[in-house]
């Protein structure tokens, strides 16, 4: 079987299990638009203030809302020991990684698409005009999270802390997917050309490449007893 | 042929010794029996056969191939754990179906329908599997352990939450399913697993302390050399 249908079936399992449960996207949702609505009330910007705290309000949202995901994401493998059954299947193990690691990018882009025009109507931002250079700043954000993520979801599931355990060991290795990620937001809302907001999206792209490959190589050594 | 070749199995898990200098042959067609307390190793072997596991010292060769070095050589292998390996919220036939298709069968939808009234679980295919009882979950399993046609099937403790009844069928159900495969099953129950064996092993704190191919239609005597190889704790170095 080839490796693109192994990862598609890994997906659609994902998908069709949380469709019937909807544990991992009503959690997230949920969440991400408290923190809108919260952080509205705390900070009360003007649309010029809005601009400068719009970034940083999505990201440390869509930081936490991630973590919330991730640390799901395996939790339903382990009840009656999936993830052994997966690893009995004769295709290469690390593609695990990449069917869990595309599903959780699903769940969080279904989660952005939510969450994006909520603060955008919340703090009266037009996001229009700059759309498709921050779908594409989220998009990389979004998979170095998910990347990394994924990683440490199946280093602590067995482990009885993994809600605290998750984001202790998460956010200090994805720090500069959230620093690029809220800089390159913050340029293109404020209307900076492109050129100026390119490096936060080199460092995004680069750091997708990087943890994508790692996770890809280690996952093997990471499931082994 | 031999399905199995071990040699020298060690497996250790920081002080504790799970496994020691296990060795095996294990020819194709045959059905071993590996009887042992709770501690004995017995997952532990099942695991290393099973590739889910290396091993700390000693081989492995599966059909004569390197089981470490080779994913392909898993489609020989079907397993049945005490764990279901089914997912609560798919269907039986969601399951199986899933299974087939990453095994990467043909005809995956034709070969999980045939499984799934071969265990007498077509008027369930479209029920989740949460709403399985015990036994209708292992008939599930092990319609899913066999939905690759695997020559070498391995079951640990198979019978593990089963009631006497559920027990028996479960065994009709391994006997009728059985064909030429190779089969290692692990158990501590006597009764169970000499209904299928050719062969027995008893594994007692890690090792093999016994192995014959005879008197195996005696239970009672079989029972008896069980508990006092257990009593005695006493293995072969």
């Amino acid at each position: 079987m080839g490796a693109l249908s192994a990862v598609r079936l890994l997906v659609w399992k994902d998908l069709t299990l949380e469709l019937r449960t909807k544990e991992i996207l009503t959690a997230m949702a949920v969440f991400a638009l408290l923190s809108a609505v919260i952080f509205n009330f705390a900070f009360s910007p003007s649309p010029a203030q809005a601009v400068t705290l719009l970034p940083g309000m999505l990201w440390v949202t869509l930081a936490f809302a991630a973590t919330l995901g991730l640390s799901r994401s395996f939790v339903l493998e382990r009840d009656q020991q999936c993830l052994e059954a997966l690893r009995l299947f004769p295709t290469d193990r690390s593609l695990i990684y990449l069917g869990k690691a595309a599903a959780n990018l699903l769940f969080l882009l279904l989660v952005e698409a939510l969450i994006l025009p909520a603060m955008a109507v919340i703090s009266g931002i037009a996001l229009l005009p700059h759309l498709l250079p921050l779908a594409l700043v989220m998009l990389l954000g979004s998979i170095g999270l998910v990347a990394v993520g994924t990683i440490f979801s199946a280093m602590s599931v067995n482990t009885r802390i993994r809600e605290v355990l998750l984001p202790v060991l998460l956010f200090p290795i994805a720090s500069p997917v959230l620093i690029s990620g809220v800089k390159a937001t913050a340029g293109i809302l404020a209307g900076r050309p492109l050129l100026e907001v390119l490096p936060g999206v080199r460092i995004l792209a680069v750091f997708d490449v990087m943890f994508v490959v790692l996770g890809y190589v280690i996952f093997e050594f990471l499931l082994e007893e | 042929m031999q399905a199995i070749e071990a040699r020298g199995l060690e497996k250790a898990f920081g002080p504790v010794q799970a496994l020691r200098r296990v060795t095996l042959d294990v020819p194709a067609g045959e059905s071993l029996v590996v009887f042992g307390p709770n501690g004995a190793g017995k997952t532990t072997l099942i695991k290393i056969l099973a590739t889910l596991m290396r091993p700390s010292g000693g081989w492995v060769r599966l059909f004569g191939r390197d089981p470490q070095r080779d994913d392909d050589l898993r489609r020989l292998i079907g397993v049945v754990s005490h764990h279901s390996y089914l997912y609560a919220g798919l269907t039986a036939l969601e399951n199986l179906l899933f299974a087939a298709r990453m095994y990467g069968l043909p005809d995956a939808g034709a070969r999980a329908a045939e499984l799934i009234h071969a265990v007498g679980l077509g008027l369930r295919r479209h029920d989740l599997v949460r709403t399985f009882s015990r036994g209708m979950l292992q008939r599930l399993t092990i319609a899913r352990a066999l939905v690759h046609n695997p020559p070498l099937l391995l079951l640990d403790e198979p019978y593990t939450g089963l009631d006497r009844h559920a027990a028996a069928l479960f065994t009709d159900l391994l006997e009728q399913l059985r064909g030429d495969r190779t089969i290692v099953l692990t158990t501590h129950s006597i009764e169970q697993g000499l209904v299928l064996a050719d062969r027995i092993v008893i594994l007692v704190d890690g090792a093999v302390a016994y192995e014959s191919r005879d008197g195996l239609e005696d239970q009672h005597a079989v029972g008896q050399l069980y508990t006092e190889f257990v009593r005695t704790g006493a293995w072969v170095h």
